[in-house]
């Protein structure tokens, strides 16, 4: 079945079987392998991507359902060269030790903060809690997406300006 | 990994549509909304359809709407849309109690009311909670409109009054004044099935007397509410006494089953405990509402 969506702002096409999986499609398809594939049984959470804008897990929508829609991947997070203040949170606060879950936990982030830029702990944690990590124990992650709520890009407008990209990379790195 | 077996899939336009669709390609078609029961079972295998009829574009069933006395809510709301629906919290807080509990954040992105319900899996939270508000469904296929009282939609586990070439289009809520709800699960980690849940649902009279009660058990082998329960409360004052009655009676009427979920005298101890604290917080709510 011919299938066309937006994969990171660029239109993709492909003829697939209707069983496949989002994850399997995102990560074997389009060979964007930054997309994990976990538990497959909807439970860990690392193979998170943004569908619409929302967190939904891969393993658990086909890769028809996905047609016509807006899907965003980790290597999508980082525009023009800057990384996603989540990613950079992620490293200014070591969110990860194995990184297996990181993918998944950024997006959920990523999302939330576009909702609710100034989440409290609880908020976070609640909105990771379908998300298994087993290295951190979760309060490095609370604390990387902590740091990216307080160190937003300026806009999203900015952001896909050059000149803005630049002193907002200063700012990240600040 | 888990793949599904090959199947064929067709997207429905309209709700005539898909009625069409599931005539057509006949008993071994299912509908897919959120998919998050559904292809589970499909990767194991414990379901196996040729067709897949997917609703999710069906948007004329995605609506939370108050109207009159009554709160329609249409089968493809995702329960995230739920949760944060401001007359849902207002009218039922049973239903945000509930959905704060199912799953998570993430599943609820995509699961829908009508998908949870017609699915009727006995450790599942939002049917205890429609029966409780004793809800209506309305069902569509090829001869029409029907509207079935919760109290008979479930017609066993996984088994429901949907026949194959129906789909359920929208479950609508009785709003009633002086009314409180509560739900409590629970589970043994965040997002996992219930070991038991209770929900509770009652109306008071002018007097403060309980006019209407609604007692419903999650996951402990009880279809529909517990009448018996309910009746020790109908014309008396709330109270503390009551609740803890109340309570008994529905740890004798249930009939749990021993699994790795725990044994049956610790689900009857739950069904005790939780059955009085969600009639404690449900008679809360009636007292601290208005006229609905």
């Amino acid at each position: 079945m011919q299938i066309s969506m937006k994969v990171n702002g660029d239109d993709v096409s492909r003829d697939i079987e209707p069983r496949v999986l989002l994850v399997h499609f995102i990560r074997e398809v389009l060979g964007l392998t930054g997309t994990h594939w976990g538990c497959d049984t909807t439970n860990c959470g690392t193979c998170v991507v943004l569908m619409d804008g929302q967190p939904v897990k891969s393993c658990t929508v086909l890769a028809v359902m996905a047609d016509g829609h807006d899907i965003r991947t980790v290597e999508g997070l980082a525009v023009g060269g800057t990384l996603d203040p989540v990613q950079q949170g992620f490293m200014e606060e070591h969110g990860l030790q194995c990184g297996f879950c990181t993918p998944g936990m950024m997006l959920t982030a990523r999302a939330l903060l576009d909702r609710n830029p100034h989440p409290d702990d609880a908020e976070i944690r609640e909105a990771i809690s379908g998300q298994i990590c087993r290295c951190t124990g979760y309060a490095t992650i609370v604390r990387s997406v902590q740091w990216a709520a307080a160190h937003p890009l300026a806009t999203d407008a900015a952001a896909d300006d050059g000149a803005a990209a630049e002193s907002t990379a200063e700012e990240v790195t600040a | 990994m888990q793949i599904p077996a090959a199947f064929d899939y067709e997207r429905a336009s309209d709700v005539a549509n898909a009625l069409a669709l599931l005539e057509r390609h006949g008993p071994e078609s299912r509908v897919i909304a959120g998919g998050h029961s559904l292809l589970p079972m499909m990767k194991l295998r414990l379901a196996r359809p040729d067709w897949l009829i997917d609703i999710n574009g069906l948007t004329e069933l995605d609506f939370i709407l108050r109207e009159g006395d009554q709160l329609r809510v249409g089968a493809l709301t995702r329960h995230t849309a739920l949760l944060e629906s401001a007359d849902v919290a207002g009218l039922f807080p049973i239903i945000r109690d509930a959905e704060r509990v199912i799953a998570d954040p993430v599943v609820r992105n995509r699961g829908t009311i009508g998908g949870s319900l017609c699915q009727a899996d006995p450790a599942e939270d939002l049917s205890t909670v429609c029966d409780v508000l004793r809800a209506l469904t309305v069902i569509r296929g090829p001869a029409g409109q029907r509207t079935v009282p919760m109290a008979d939609f479930h017609q066993g586990p996984y088994e429901t009054a949907v026949a194959q070439n129906e789909l359920l289009c929208e479950i609508r809520f009785p709003i009633r004044p002086r009314s409180g709800s509560a739900y409590e699960k629970v589970e043994r980690r965040v997002g996992d099935w219930a070991v038991v849940a209770a929900g509770a649902a009652v109306a008071l009279s002018a007097d403060g007397t309980v006019d209407d009660a609604a007692i419903g058990l999650t996951a402990v082998g009880l279809d529909g509410t517990v009448p018996e329960a309910e009746a020790v409360l109908q014309g008396r004052q709330p109270h503390e006494d009551l609740f803890a009655e109340a309570g008994r009676i529905a740890a004798a009427a249930c009939d749990p089953v021993a699994d790795r979920r725990g044994p049956v005298d610790y689900k009857r101890h739950l069904v005790e405990e939780l059955t009085r604290r969600v009639l404690r917080r449900a008679c809360a709510r009636a007292a601290g509402a208005g006229q609905g």
